[in-house]
């Protein structure tokens, strides 16, 4: 157990995992899941937020059971390995509004940085934009956090059930998924939504979903594998250590899709994209900043919240709310563009993340 | 006397910015640095090494490490 422990903590041991999990995205897309997009975290909660009916755009809207075998994956590998360490109250609620952001920016350009690897590697140019934009608003991050910036001690929680609280909750949504499977044809269960069409009704079997999932739960706690945390300390330290493991993941995707067929080159006409460039880049840039000042990327923070993290998890409900928002007032952008109110919120997220990135400092 | 850092309870990658900052003030000499989960841990001594640092000993000290590094 010892040594499988620091296998992972190697440099080999987060290439291996970065290349399992590129491997893995191009087959769940292969099997059903949305082109460029076997694995989107933002996505796949914004479905998450609809098969809730949190938002009611009909053709996102499925309960993704890649994002409940995340958290659950990442919960039994934390107790495996004795890292379940029920945690929080670093600023809460300011990371809840970190994650309603870095969803609006996720959606403004469609995909989280998970994705913008995955659309790159599935030969989408428009993904430049958004990767540009990334590796921005992460370096205004960086330039936070070496000025001081700090959103403050987590507490240990005083019961293990606080920890327990958000892994129960997937597993409650994965029993509900369960038992309340899409009627043929009809876009309701009795409690659940689902998408008739659109990228919500495009989905690799339960099951394997479900397995890919948990799989990727379990390694990725092991490595702490993040996409956010890849190009951060690579700015800050010069450490490449994350970026190895985000690297392996993209070539993996690479030749994955070059082997299924998957892989298109260009702009125009790529799958659930846009070619507004600007807002490529800005709306990347509003997430990048955001999940810098929350200290992980999506798929991390999922991660995190597995480990008995708190904080982890309010920033992933801020994000499933921020797509609810997103949805319901015109913010989300389209194959057509972006929304009508795109525009105006990834400029308030801007100007909310910089006025975070300004006052929370370390004392 | 070592220098001590408390990064407890800190997010990434403030435990790592801490422990930088230290060896920039100190250049030579021991650091003590206490963070409380095993990412945290991996990150500091990753850091320590690459800046030619000696990772002496972790010990656990209730839910924390208390990592000892040092150059001569």
């Amino acid at each position: 157990m010892e040594a499988l422990k620091n296998f992972f903590a190697t440099r080999t041991g987060i290439i291996v995992v970065g290349l399992i999990i590129g491997v893995l995205a191009p087959f769940l897309q292969f099997l059903g899941n949305p082109p460029n997009m076997g694995i989107c975290v933002a996505c796949m909660e914004r479905d998450i937020a609809g098969a809730l009916g949190l938002h009611r755009a009909a053709v996102v809207q499925y309960m993704r059971p890649e994002i409940l075998g995340f958290v659950i994956g990442a919960f039994f590998s934390a107790l495996a390995f004795k890292e379940f360490r029920p945690r929080g109250g670093s600023a809460p609620f300011v990371r809840f509004i970190l994650g309603i952001f870095a969803m609006i920016g996720a959606l403004v350009f469609l995909g989280c940085p998970w994705r913008t690897l995955l659309r790159l590697a599935g030969g989408d140019g428009n993904a430049i934009f958004g990767l540009l934009g990334l590796i921005f608003g992460i370096w205004v991050g960086t330039r936070f956090l070496k000025a001081g910036y700090s959103l403050g001690r987590t507490q240990t929680a005083s019961s293990k059930a606080a920890g327990l609280v958000f892994p129960f909750l997937m597993f409650g949504l994965l029993v509900l998924l369960l038992i309340d499977p899409q009627p043929e044809g009809e876009p309701r269960g009795m409690l659940l939504f689902y998408s008739l069409k659109g990228p919500g009704s495009m989905h690799a079997p339960l099951l394997i979903s479900l397995g890919a999932g948990l799989l990727i739960g379990l390694l990725a706690q092991r490595s702490r594998f993040c996409t956010m945390g890849a190009f951060r300390d690579l700015l800050l330290f010069k450490q490449g250590h994350l970026f190895a493991g985000v690297a392996a993941f993209f070539v993996a995707a690479l030749i994955t899709n070059l082997i299924l067929g998957q892989f298109n080159a260009g702009f125009e006409k790529q799958p659930i994209a846009h070619t507004m460039q600007l807002w490529n880049f800005l709306g990347m840039t509003l997430a990048g900043l955001a999940f810098t000042l929350a200290g992980g990327c999506p798929g991390r923070q999922l991660f995190m919240s597995g480990e008995g993290d708190g904080d982890a998890a309010i920033f992933a409900s801020g994000m499933i709310i921020g797509a609810a928002i997103a949805h319901n007032f015109g913010l989300a952008s389209s194959p057509q563009g972006i929304g009508p109110n795109g525009a105006v919120a990834t400029i308030i997220g801007l100007i909310v993340c910089v006025i975070i990135g300004l006052t929370m400092r370390r004392r | 006397m070592a220098e001590i850092v408390d990064a407890r309870g800190l997010s990434c990658p403030e435990p790592v910015l801490l422990t930088l900052e230290a060896i920039k003030k100190l250049g030579k000499g021991e650091i003590e640095i206490l963070v409380d989960t095993d990412t945290s841990k991996e990150n500091v001594s990753r850091a320590a090494n690459s800046m030619g640092w000696q990772v002496v000993t972790v010990e656990q000290e209730g839910t924390a490490y208390k990592i000892k590094i040092k150059k001569d």
